[in-house]
């Protein structure tokens, strides 16, 4: 029963989950990474505080992120047909990953950007940087490890989610799986692709916090 | 309830001008409000004639470039190494990267860090990053330099050296500075003017000189009397309670200036109404570049002796005036 067939399967799978993990987090961070430092800039002891235009993106992000992701895979089909034109597959599962992804790394951005030393950011606007320096040359810079160490952790987090994708349709190691694993009980497979999804797990990690760590000046 | 109140101050282009108080005194604040940090509710803050409450954003962050601060802890950027940090202000201001570069080399060596091009902050003493924050300060050209509590989280050998810089700082390229300080021995050391803030209001200013030999507010009172050298230990044991018993009687606080220091005018009153006196201390400090000796006095519990004793120093042309409360 492991033919050539079942490897090719799983091969096809790694790239696929690569593909979804990997488009998913660019996308996501296109997204979380502008609303997270918008999140930072106008909170109350931001360096642009507008009260208004927190709440409404907190508000978002917290409605998003309550929504269980395999719940939320389901409520957008009618959403991500529009987008992609089908509902099941890699491509597809990429929307429900992207809208999952951006609030969760809208969050980790601001939790890392809160944690730039005031005084720095006080420092800079005594120079003369406008806000825009503050954030590109100060904010971004200074909480560059922060920003990698989080980077990573939705990276995992967003494997996890693609993997779960397979039980509406999406594709992967998650999809083979479900598919094998749970509907027709060849456990060997699944365990396989388990394996795999546990290896990729730790080369993602591995990698982001080695890469984290050679940014960080700080020791 | 104000932060700041009735402060009206005019600092002269060139001076070493310490703004002193305890803390929560308001003086942090008051040093944001020359470059608008914080922007004040009302009243005026004038540089060079130029009212900032006028300008403009843009105008405003062009204006800081002229007016550079420094800071308790040295706010550097963590993330980017000596050279870098230097050149940071002028790459804020569009400065070309390479003429950025040689300008950063040549304030290393004013700052005495040339071999640090490529240390990061992390790597240096305390002493060696407010160096490169002073470098940083005046990568800018600018006219007016703001310290913020900078050698507060320094030792007092470190202090020194920075307070020397700052010195030659100003001397070399005509930096008006403002020193923000809890510390008396700062001012001494190299303002020379002082202006003495307490719960937001400015309770007393003038020549550092003057200040120190007559204070008139209780404020200034108590910070050149907390003036003590570093290494003063606290008293033990059966010192303590001689000490306890000292603290009771009434003292003098006389301050000798350059002629009154020949004679032995102690020495003189003790013979002459043949009285001891106690000498709860005694020192030499350094005020502006001027040697001034400094010394308190416990005098006999004979209320008549008393007003005799002072009678006679004052008219030996010594700077007395009465003591409260502890002695540090």
């Amino acid at each position: 029963m492991w033919s050539s067939e079942v490897t090719n399967m799983i091969i096809t799978g790694i790239w696929e989950t690569l593909y979804m993990t990997l488009v998913s987090t660019l996308v996501g961070y296109v997204i979380g990474l502008p609303m997270g430092i918008i999140l930072t800039v106008s909170d109350k002891d931001g360096i642009k505080p507008n009260a208004v235009l927190y709440k409404i993106l907190d508000v978002i992000a917290n409605i998003v992120r309550s929504v269980p992701f395999i719940i939320l895979l389901v409520l957008l089909i009618p959403f991500t047909r529009l987008v992609v034109g089908k509902s099941y597959g890699s491509t597809a599962t990429i929307v429900p990953l992207v809208i999952a992804a951006a609030p969760y790394i809208a969050r980790m951005v601001e939790s890392s950007l809160k944690e730039v030393d005031a005084g720095v950011i006080e420092a800079a606007r005594s120079m003369g940087a406008s806000n825009f320096t503050i954030i590109t040359k100060v904010m971004l810079v200074e909480a560059r490890t922060s920003l990698l160490v989080g980077a990573t952790i939705t990276l995992g987090t967003i494997l996890g989610y693609s993997a779960m994708s397979g039980a509406v349709g999406g594709g992967g190691l998650g999809a083979i799986a479900i598919r094998y694993g749970y509907t027709r009980w060849q456990t060997d497979i699944m365990i396989v692709t388990v394996i795999l999804l546990i290896i990729l797990f730790q080369i993602f990690q591995t990698v982001g916090m080695k890469l984290a760590d050679k940014f960080d000046h700080r020791k | 309830m104000d932060a700041l109140k009735d402060i009206n101050l005019t600092i002269g282009a060139g001076d070493i001008y310490g703004i002193i108080g305890m803390s929560g005194a308001g003086k942090s604040t008051l040093v944001r409000c020359l470059n608008f940090l914080e922007r004040p509710t009302d009243g005026q803050v004038l540089i060079e004639g130029k009212d900032l409450g006028t300008l403009n954003e843009k105008e405003l962050r062009k204006q800081r470039s002229d007016i550079a601060m420094i800071f308790q802890h040295f706010n550097l950027l963590m993330q980017k190494n000596v050279i870098d940090n230097i050149c940071f202000p002028l790459q804020i201001q569009g400065v070309k990267k390479k003429e950025a570069r040689a300008k950063a080399r040549e304030l290393l060596k004013t700052v005495g860090l040339e071999e640090k091009e490529k240390a990061y902050p992390t790597q240096l003493s305390g002493g060696q990053k407010q160096r490169v924050a002073i470098a940083r300060a005046l990568a800018s050209n600018p006219k007016i330099l703001l310290c913020d509590e900078a050698t507060s989280a320094l030792d007092p050998q470190t202090t020194a050296s920075i307070l020397e810089l700052l010195k030659s700082i100003n001397e070399q390229f005509q930096i008006t500075i403002v020193i923000i300080t809890h510390q008396m021995s700062v001012i001494r050391e190299i303002c020379n003017r002082v202006a003495i803030i307490e719960h937001g209001e400015l309770v007393e200013n003038g020549l550092v000189e003057d200040i120190f030999s007559h204070p008139k507010s209780k404020a200034a009172r108590e910070l050149i009397l907390r003036d003590v050298p570093e290494n003063s230990g606290k008293a033990e044991g059966a010192v303590a309670a001689q000490m306890e018993r000292i603290q009771g009687d009434k003292k003098l606080r006389i301050v000798f200036t350059e002629n009154s220091a020949f004679e032995p005018v102690i020495a003189n009153m003790i013979l002459q109404f043949g009285k001891p006196v106690n000498i709860l201390r005694a020192d030499t400090k350094n005020v502006g570049g001027v040697a001034k000796g400094e010394m308190i006095l416990g005098l006999p519990d004979d209320r008549h002796l008393q007003i005799d004793m002072e009678q006679y120093l004052t008219e030996h042309g010594l700077e007395i005036e009465e003591v409260t409360g502890d002695v540090e």
